[in-house]
């Protein structure tokens, strides 16, 4: 077939074939048009959390070639090293072959193998037990889960409140932050105007989220000569292109984000337009100290916040469209002190304190260089403005003959995430963003639908009131608004076993996967009977403080049983965590399975348009395992639970891929939004359609909707982009999304610690929530930066998965192991030179809560008080197909098993989760060490070592060779 | 030894774009992934779950560290075959396994001829040949011979395996000896580079440079920002903006 329009992202005059591409008559005998296929299935990769379109070439029923669909709107047919792996994924030697039963000791990796009907005899009896005495007694917790909508669904049918995937210890703050401040945030929710963008800041580590769109990014703003400015501590990947490097010191982004909000006010230079329109910049916040309001919004009798109108000189709500708003001033309303919320800001981030000056030596950024970045994003936010001729309305009725927009554009993901002040921290980004008028403009920051939603969106957590045979009211993950919504006891003790929602995680918005373990162990807040865990290694790199992670899981009580009754986990792969399992459900590999990327969950859309898309079975499981979610489904209907059988008892759905099209949320939204409908003609809502899956391998695996020219910007305050996002489902009503720059659900919880309200924090915890639920962005040292003896720890700690291996567990992988094998702590020359080190030096890296043994590289392009590793590179031995020798277990390290998973001791004694104190994140880029290097026998090996699981019964041993496609070439050669 | 044609029809090569690399990985394995069920299969994995793991691979990617005057640099650098247009690879096989195609400049082996004496890869200054220990044979890239003319794939995947998968659009491909390429212009317009010419191995490959720091970045002259100094300050302001 051959396009006149070449399709893709590669697909410049210079990366098109030749013009004549028939082959020359060399005369070599080459073969140069060999059969490539049988078949090409297009589904889509789950190589990395990124979920690209992807063309599986199968022949002889064997994986041949896998490379970027060119349609697909995530990747427009670009792969990265992962996606490109997926092969040695695919038939990796590490996979499980059928449900194991656990014989050994929990740990030790001696199982027995059962048959499914086994494993799903033990679990149904075992959940059945749970739900009908007390259903939190399971905690059910997902990993690389994508398929939450269903997972979170399930749970709640049970009736558990005990459920999360990753995000917890993954990137929520970053969308916490975002949801709570523009009801949106990077990523999923946004992504910068790649095409239209004339300045782009990337703050911290950002290979993770997501893969090919920033690098297919990067690569645009490279061809147009476009800024790229990268503040992160270390060189590496995107930041070595960047046109800017700052080597920031980690977690002092905030700081440094605030300095440049102060210069930007202090000169007047931001979008007073913009913030009056799109922002509660005008609305009046009360002043009065010790009130039950303080703090909090000015509103009229039906609840709609106020502002001030500077020429009727009265209270006016902060929605007319038509008042002349006041942003400054103080004012008397119902007898009432207050000023605008911009009052505030100004009077806060206008003070030294926050001046390039104050912040430059803790920064570890030059003032001069801070006052720079100021000046240039107002140049090119204000001097350089873009209008792209298109005539669009406004929420208001008002129309715009253009779209204007400021090119500056921002994004963030786990560099800012992975500290304790990381909430704040994206909330200052993307409050920085608002100012210079950024946000859904062109050349900005945008949308992905289905967001904007209100910020905070609804709906808040389920999980008020557990009782046996009962599902919760809702679902188990949401948003919070105030103390009200947080899910604690009369005394104010969490009720979930992560402690979500709790005053130690008030606004969790993912959970806590992290604290589960040490939680459940502890029984703090209570025992559990069952952990159920899918496809997350919280026995090794997904956990903190590893070592006694480990000893949690495996720990008894009196009686001689374990404290963590009993383990069900689900995995495709044999890991570190599988060992610990009692019961293991083999899972597929993503080749092999159903899936959906829904609207409902985590999407895939694009700024100019929502999109969903499927995987199918593209090729045959060759062993007894079954697809998780299959799986689960098979489970709920064995439980009876509501809405997972039929009113005779039966079985509600056949599979995974029957759910996928029969379940609907609520009447005409089910998981995938493309042709709904008896005949396939509606998107978004409609009946369910048989044929849908189908439809959707018919169109390369995905759907796609392309919105009209005046819907792609101003979404917050777009009438037709609202009308359409309504009836999509995206939102409850067309009103406008308006920007919180001050939080008053925060400010909420801020007048429980002081004695306000129904809901209160004991005590104890009102300093802490006074101190950390502050209703505008701050900056506050890292906690263990904050506690630990700076002159003993000097350095700090950070680690980053290398791009081909993020999100995808790469060290069983033949191809992606040889890349990178063995981590190295990368160490500045000029640190290195000081404590006496030289490159290859083995050392013991040192924290608080251990050590651990590594070997150094020296580089230059890192923060000089900033040490750095790959993470998740060390592997236990006997995990993951890997053989005795392999360089993961003998020479790489695991930093975690220096991460502490609590903070030190706080003067009551109290240890907190090592997590954001908002969000409940784990702090893992908090860490601070110090590096010694060790004695001359002690090198060549990494320590801690831990013993070598034994084999499931019957897993072949991994091959001494490979030969991969040796039997397609000797086919193709016979054929001849 | 071998001979070289006189003249070559095409010299087919890729560009590389080093101020856009940000070394991934996605053309190395995208390569090894094509290129293990291609012309040469397999490219073999010699221990490939153990601590002496090694295999064949047909690009590669380093990153290396300088010093510029505008300060440090951490550079991405794929390294393949740059079918140069005198190989010295070809010119010492002594058995005309190694050898350059007439019609489109493409540095190839033939197995069959190939006793494995690894004598291209000795004289070989870019380290472009990788040696299959497991059938004795040297292995390298073919810029995808096996790709680009093939009938079999649509006529708009014709273009490497790497080229194909670049997620930051670095990698180009065309014919290099034609001035007026498309490939031909971007090397003109961007001041590519052969590496290390001086040997005299003509590589038809280039490199697109990274450019100097201070001349890198678009031009922001953005002027210092002035503090608002006169009447009441940054609120005074404010008050006036919004009185206009």
């Amino acid at each position: 077939m051959r396009h006149d329009t070449p399709r893709g992202a590669n697909s410049a005059p210079s990366q098109r074939p030749l013009t004549d591409s028939r082959a020359p008559a060399e005369g070599d005998g080459v073969d140069t048009s060999p059969t490539v296929s049988d078949r090409i299935a297009k589904t889509t990769c789950y190589m990395c959390a990124c979920r690209c379109g992807i063309d599986v070439h199968i022949k002889d029923g064997k994986v041949r070639y896998i490379n970027g669909n060119k349609d697909h709107p995530v990747n427009r047919g670009v792969i990265c090293g992962k996606g490109s792996s997926g092969i040695m994924q695919h038939y990796s030697p590490a996979r499980l072959r059928k449900p194991l039963l656990r014989t050994g000791p929990r740990g030790s990796g001696e199982f027995r193998e059962i048959e499914w009907e086994e494993a799903f005899s033990i679990a149904t009896e075992r959940l059945s037990a749970i739900r009908r005495t007390d259903p939190k007694k399971l905690a059910f917790f997902t990993g690389r889960d994508q398929s939450q909508s269903l997972t979170g669904w399930w749970a709640s049918k049970f009736g558990t409140p005990n459920f999360a995937a990753h995000g917890g210890f993954c990137s929520v703050n970053m969308a916490a932050g975002g949801l709570h401040t523009i009801g949106g945030s990077f990523w999923e929710f946004g992504e910068p105007d790649w095409d239209n963008t004339k300045y782009f800041m990337l703050f911290g580590v950002a290979e993770d989220h997501d893969s090919n769109p920033i690098k297919i990014g990067l690569g645009k703003l490279k061809a147009r000569g476009a800024k790229v400015v990268s503040i992160n501590p270390c060189r590496t990947g995107y930041n070595a292109i960047a046109d800017d490097w700052i080597g920031i010191r980690p977690g002092t982004d905030g700081l440094f984000v605030l300095a440049l909000i102060h210069e930007l006010l202090k000169a007047g230079r931001v979008d007073l337009d913009y913030l009056l329109r799109y922002t509660n910049a005008p609305v009046l916040v009360v002043q009065e100290p010790g009130a039950a309001d303080d703090g909090l919004f000015m509103r009229d009798a039906d609840g709609n916040p106020l502002a001030w109108d500077r020429v009727a000189k009265q209270s006016v709500k902060a929605a007319d469209p038509v008042a002349k708003l006041a942003l400054i001033g103080s004012y008397m309303v119902s007898d009432r002190r207050c000023v605008p919320v911009f009052q505030l800001m100004a009077e806060r981030y206008l003070d030294e304190t926050h001046s390039p000056d104050a912040v430059a030596e803790r920064c570890g950024v030059d003032a001069e260089t801070i006052r720079r970045i100021a000046a240039e994003l107002a140049h090119v936010a204000f001097e350089q403005t873009i209008e792209l001729p298109v005539a669009w309305t406004d929420w208001a009725g008002r129309r715009h003959e253009t779209i204007k927009g400021r090119p500056v554009s921002m994004h963030a993901m786990r560099g800012i995430s992975a500290h304790s002040n990381g909430f704040h921290t994206c909330r200052a980004i993307h409050l920085l963003q608002v100012l210079l008028g950024t946000v859904d403009v062109p050349g900005g920051f945008r949308f992905k639908p289905p967001y904007p939603r209100q910020a905070p969106p609804g709906p808040k957590p389920a999980g008020k009131n557990v009782q046996p045979m009962t599902p919760l009211d809702g679902v188990p993950l949401g948003f919070v608004c105030g103390p009200d919504d947080l899910l604690v006891d009369d005394a104010g003790r969490p009720t979930r076993i992560d402690k979500a929602y709790s005053w130690d995680a008030p606004l969790a918005a993912h959970g806590l996967m992290h604290t589960v373990i040490r939680n459940a162990w502890a029984g703090d807040p209570y025992p559990i009977d069952t952990l159920l865990m899918y496809m997350s290694n919280m026995a090794w790199n997904s956990s903190m403080n590893t070592v006694e992670t480990i000893a949690m899981l495996t720990d008894k009580d009196d009686a001689g049983d374990y404290k963590i009754p009993f383990i069900i986990y689900s995995d495709a792969y044999y890991s570190e965590t599988v060992p610990f399992a009692d019961l293991v459900l083999p899972d597929t590999t993503y080749l092999e399975r159903h899936d959906c990327i829904s609207l409902l969950d985590r999407p895939i859309s694009h700024a100019d348009g929502p999109g969903d898309a499927i995987r199918h079975p593209v090729v045959e499981p060759d062993r007894d395992v079954r697809p998780f979610q299959s799986v689960l489904i098979e489970l709920g209907a064995r439980l009876g639970l509501p809405c997972f059988v039929n009113e005779d008892g039966s079985a509600k759905y056949r599979d995974y891929a029957d759910y996928i099209v029969n379940h609907e949320r609520t009447p005409g939204i089910g998981p995938l939004a493309g042709w709904r409908g008896k005949d396939g003609a509606s998107v978004g809502k409609g009946d369910v359609n048989p044929d849908q899956l189908q439809r959707y391998i018919d169109n390369g695996g995905f759907w796609h909707h392309d919105f009209s020219a005046d819907q792609r910007y101003y979404k917050m305050g777009n009438r037709s982009y609202l009308d359409f996002a309504v009836e999509m489902g995206f939102v409850p009503n067309a009103e406008p999304i308006v920007f919180q720059l001050y939080s008053e659900p925060m400010q909420r919880f801020r007048l429980a610690a002081r004695g306000h309200g129904k809901v209160q924090p004991p005590k104890a915890e009102r300093g802490r929530i006074e101190a950390y639920m502050d209703p505008l962005p701050f900056w506050y040292a890292p906690f263990e930066e904050a506690t630990v003896d700076l002159e003993k720890y000097p350095l700090h700690a950070l680690t980053q998965r290398p791009m081909h291996m993020y999100h995808s567990w790469g060290s069983q992988n033949a191809w992606l192991r040889q890349i990178t094998s063995q981590n190295r702590l990368f160490v500045h020359h000029g640190t290195a030179a000081k404590l006496g080190l030289v490159d290859d030096d083995w050392v013991w890296i040192e924290s608080i809560n251990g050590r651990v043994k590594g070997q150094i590289k020296l580089i230059d392009g890192v923060n000089a008080d900033t040490v750095w590793t790959w993470n998740a590179i060390g592997k236990r031995r006997g995990s993951w197909g890997l053989k005795d020798d392999a360089a993961e277990s003998n020479r790489g390290f695991l930093l975690n098993h220096i991460i502490g998973d609590q903070t030190s001791a706080n003067a009551d004694g109290r240890r907190y989760s090592n997590s954001d104190p908002v969000t409940g994140q784990a702090a893992w880029f908090d860490l601070r060490v110090r590096i010694v290097k060790c004695a001359v026998e002690e090198a060549g090996f990494t320590e801690p070592q831990f013993e070598r699981f034994h084999q499931p019964p019957h897993m072949e041993p991994s091959p001494d060779m490979l030969r991969f496609g040796a039997d397609f070439r000797m086919k193709r050669e016979a054929a001849e | 030894m071998t001979c070289l044609p006189a003249h070559t029809d095409k010299k087919l090569g890729l560009v590389i774009d080093l101020d856009t690399c940000v070394g991934c990985q996605a053309c190395v394995t995208a390569c090894k992934e094509w290129n293990t069920g291609g012309h040469m299969a397999p490219l073999t994995d010699i221990d490939p779950y153990g601590g002496h793991v090694d295999g064949v691979w047909f690009n590669r990617v380093h990153a290396y560290e300088h010093t510029t005057e505008a300060g440090g640099r951490t550079v991405n650098f794929p390294r393949s075959c740059l079918h140069c247009e005198t190989p010295a690879c070809v010119t010492v096989c002594p058995t005309g396994a190694s050898y350059k195609r007439a019609s489109d400049g493409i540095v190839l082996i033939d197995e069959d001829k190939c006793i494995g004496c690894k004598l291209c890869s000795w004289a070989c200054p870019y380290g472009a040949r990788e040696f299959d220990t497991d059938v004795g044979v040297m292995k390298k890239c073919t810029l995808c011979v096996d790709r680009i003319y093939n009938d079999n794939l649509a006529q708009e995947d014709r273009v490497p395996a790497c080229v194909a998968a670049c997620p930051t659009s670095a990698r180009h491909f065309g014919d290099l000896g034609d001035p007026a390429s498309a490939i031909s212009l971007l090397v003109e317009e961007r001041g590519g580079v052969a590496l290390m010419p001086e040997l005299g191995y003509k590589p038809t490959n280039r490199y697109l440079p990274p450019r100097a720091r201070s001349d890198r970045a678009a031009k922001i002259d953005a002027p210092a920002l002035q503090p608002i100094k006169a009447d009441g300050g940054f609120l005074g302001w404010i008050d006036r903006m919004l009185s206009n």
